[in-house]
């Protein structure tokens, strides 16, 4: 049986977390919406495709008109709230999509994870950069992944395919592994 | 391959990460159009072997539409540019006369 908790020969481990995540959809650049994300979040807006991090918040760049604030658990219900008020008046919307998606966490050598999501995704993984999302095709799937630091890969996918991703992950993570 | 070039995020990505959507700048005719114009408008297009204008959506990026410009032999990519206009921008137009002198497609050449 698969383990997700055990490093596999090239040293990368897999592991999920369950997170908040809400999504906001608005004009990410009209300065009002900008100023109540901002406000309730604590993090700046990020610029297209990056994604920021203050402690366990992160805001993440979604579309032009759409962002996901990843957060603990415990605080999903109060900065829901504050959203909600805070964008009163706005064309936005905010949604609580923690039980839709999936969040995993691949650790280990820098080579290896990028090899790793290399051999799933039409990414050039040379070139990926620290702190950017990249919302792309896994294999069969949508899924959007950054890398916050060296050696720690985070991808999120829909949770009804996460039991697909977790296959492709782990067989994607072993040494020498040719997927067609 | 296919490389196109998102105007939305500024994805570069291939083919796979985008999904189609036929010709650019058609004109919807609705009811009150006579038959001959709702016949074109839902079965008449260019299919170009060379310069063809295209709508493409960033289907597993930033879910954006746009438009591309390409050469259908040889998958040159000329440009993108926003889906909110009903004509190639002129810049554009003179990239493409540059690189494919005599082009036509529908009036435009």
């Amino acid at each position: 049986m698969f383990d997700p908790a055990q490093a596999h020969d090239t040293g990368v481990a897999i592991t999920t977390s369950a997170p908040g995540m809400i999504t906001l959809r608005g004009a990410l650049e009209d300065t009002a919406f900008k100023a109540a994300v901002e406000e309730v979040s604590g993090l700046t807006v990020p610029e297209p495709r990056e994604i920021v991090q203050s402690g366990e918040h992160r805001l993440a760049w979604m579309g032009p008109d759409e962002a996901l604030l990843i957060l603990p658990r415990d605080a999903l219900c109060d900065t829901l709230a504050a959203l909600e008020t805070a964008l009163k008046g706005h064309h936005a919307l905010v949604a609580d999509m923690s039980d839709a998606r999936r969040l995993f966490h691949l650790t280990g050598p820098d080579a290896a994870l990028r090899d790793t999501l290399a051999r799933l995704c039409p990414v050039d993984m040379r070139a990926f950069q620290l702190g950017e999302i990249r919302r792309t095709r896994l294999a069969q799937i949508a899924a959007a992944f950054w890398m916050g630091e060296e050696g720690r890969l985070n991808l999120i996918c829909f949770r009804s395919v996460a039991q697909y991703a977790e296959d492709l992950l782990s067989d994607a993570a072993g040494k020498g592994v040719v997927l067609h | 391959m296919l490389i196109l070039t998102c105007p939305c995020c500024g994805v570069s990505g291939e083919e796979t990460e985008f999904h189609g959507g036929g010709e650019a700048h058609l004109t919807r005719e609705g009811p009150g159009a006579d038959d001959a114009a709702l016949e074109g408008y839902l079965f008449h297009r260019e299919n170009p072997r060379g310069v063809h204008f295209e709508r493409w959506r960033h289907v597993y990026g930033c879910g954006k539409w746009f438009h591309a410009a390409r050469d259908t032999a040889t998958l040159e990519v000329f440009g993108v540019y926003p889906a909110q206009t009903t004509s190639p921008p002129e810049d554009l137009l003179a990239v493409i006369r540059e690189k494919r002198p005599g082009w036509t497609w529908r009036g435009l050449s």
